[in-house]
């Protein structure tokens, strides 16, 4: 099974009011706020790390649940943020962009 | 507003959070537009390095909504490093004012790839006669909407913006529908600024009440006319209201670097050349004391009928002597509105006249001469 990356779409807008994630997304202006699991998507989605790696390094350390089924659940998950155009997905690495923001 | 917007304004409030904030890169201007409150003279403005300083201070602080404005942005060189900073950089939403005469297809494909919110350019009349001779600029009516049909290509979000004064009186309805021609936005604001020197001779050139009272009873332009028209029971909830967002949830940075409560609030609350911008936000005495004020807090607004549905600006009450005291233009918009005079309109026809001073005189001045 090929991995997945996920890098952060540069033309929305983000940032963290009082611990949650707000975006803009850059295609209509639509606001989201993103819930813990997919804040952590958004900062840990660099485009260089796979997905797998994401999931075992920061989402089965934070929530009680198998590694099979968080990837599959985060893959759900970065697939519908990438529908709204906040995230974007390959089964290749990223190019590097120049933000960020992940700290913001 | 949408609730979710609703929402991260509550909690920036409640967090003491400046969610938006404009910045002015600069007030130099490529055009001379006969209404503009700005002395267009460099006195020192920000580096590249000290704007990108306070860009990401204010990341830090939470600025989410960024509006680059100025003066004409585009006459600063390092606009685009600026730009690309704030968006790829820091992430923040921009929104940029300008009068795009500078922006040709280069630029409009530049701003599409950096990804701007949207894009508002000054637009005075759809005839080049009545416009150029606002900016004092031959040909600048054709060079911005040149460019606005650039960015509308690139499918960027442009809207026009059109102040109204004596000058383009017979013209908004031209320029409404040159947007629409367009297939973009427009605004239209009966609003003249005095002169950040607190020089208010240009206010001379706003709109009378007839018009205003005209404009405010078309559909098309304020929606439900009965509605926009009405006058909103003045209640406890009204009364602990705040304002309006200047200080609360906004803030406006000069291109010196000071820091205001809004472009139209001159009240000086520090510089970010001495001091964090985080802490003017929110420890300048000035900042803290523009917070704190609520409508029953008012002087004259907390008793009148239209307290809860005026556009009161308190920066144009400032800039009038008191930041809380009435808006004398904005009561004339009440009025114009309603029909029903404001409180300070009311008080003002009280006072006695200012050229007819009439005394009692003493009783020995009065007293008939003795022979």
């Amino acid at each position: 099974m090929s991995r997945l990356y996920i890098g952060r779409n540069p033309r929305v807008a983000a940032r963290s009011i009082d611990g949650e994630m707000m975006i803009m997304s850059g295609r209509d202006s639509t606001l989201f706020t993103l819930n813990k699991t997919a804040t952590i998507l958004w900062q840990a989605a660099d485009g260089a790390t796979p997905l797998d790696q994401i999931v075992d390094q920061k989402i089965c350390t934070e929530f009680e649940v198998s590694s099979a089924d968080a990837l599959k659940d985060a893959e759900t998950l970065a697939r519908e943020l990438a529908s709204h155009e906040i995230l974007e997905i390959s089964e290749q690495p990223i190019a590097a962009r120049r933000s960020s923001g992940e700290s913001r | 507003m949408s609730s979710l917007m609703a929402e991260m304004t509550e909690r920036a409030l409640a967090r003491n959070i400046p969610l938006s904030v404009q910045l002015d890169l600069t007030y130099r201007c490529n055009e001379r537009c006969v209404h503009c409150y700005l002395d267009h003279d460099d006195h020192g403005e920000m580096t590249t390095a000290e704007i990108k300083h306070l860009l990401a201070e204010m990341a830090d602080a939470g600025v989410f909504f960024l509006t680059l404005s100025g003066g004409e942005i585009f006459l600063r060189k390092d606009f685009f490093e600026i730009l690309e900073y704030a968006r790829l950089d820091l992430n923040f939403s921009v929104k940029l004012k300008t009068n795009a005469i500078m922006i040709h297809e280069r630029e409009a494909a530049r701003l599409r790839d950096i990804g701007v919110e949207s894009i508002q350019i000054s637009i005075y009349s759809h005839r080049p006669e009545v416009h150029d001779a606002i900016t004092l600029v031959p040909g600048s009516l054709r060079r911005s909407l040149d460019a606005a049909r650039f960015l509308k290509s690139q499918g960027l979000r442009v809207t026009l913006a059109n102040v109204l004064m004596h000058q383009n009186l017979g013209d908004y309805q031209g320029v409404r529908a040159l947007a629409q021609e367009l297939g973009i936005e427009s605004t239209l604001d009966p609003t003249i600024t005095p002169m950040m020197d607190g020089d208010r001779s240009i206010l001379s050139m706003g709109v009378g009440l007839d018009t205003l009272r005209g404009l405010f009873r078309q559909e098309e332009l304020v929606g439900d006319v009965d509605e926009f028209c009405a006058i909103a029971p003045l209640d406890e909830d009204a009364l602990s209201a705040r304002p309006c967002s200047a200080g609360h949830s906004a803030c406006y940075v000069s291109p010196y670097g000071d820091v205001f409560p809004c472009v139209q609030f001159p009240l000086p609350t520090g510089n970010v050349r001495k001091q964090r911008f985080v802490d003017i936000w929110r420890h300048s005495d000035q900042m803290n004391e523009v917070r704190s004020i609520r409508l029953k807090d008012l002087t004259s607004c907390s008793s009148c009928v239209h307290g809860t549905s005026c556009t009161r600006c308190p920066g144009l009450a400032y800039m009038e002597g008191n930041m809380r005291g009435p808006s004398s233009q904005d009561c004339e918009k009440s009025f114009a509105r309603t029909g029903v005079p404001s409180a300070n309109m009311l008080a003002k026809k009280r006072a006695p006249a200012n050229l007819v001073q009439i005394r009692v005189l003493p009783a020995a001045v009065n007293a008939p001469a003795s022979a």
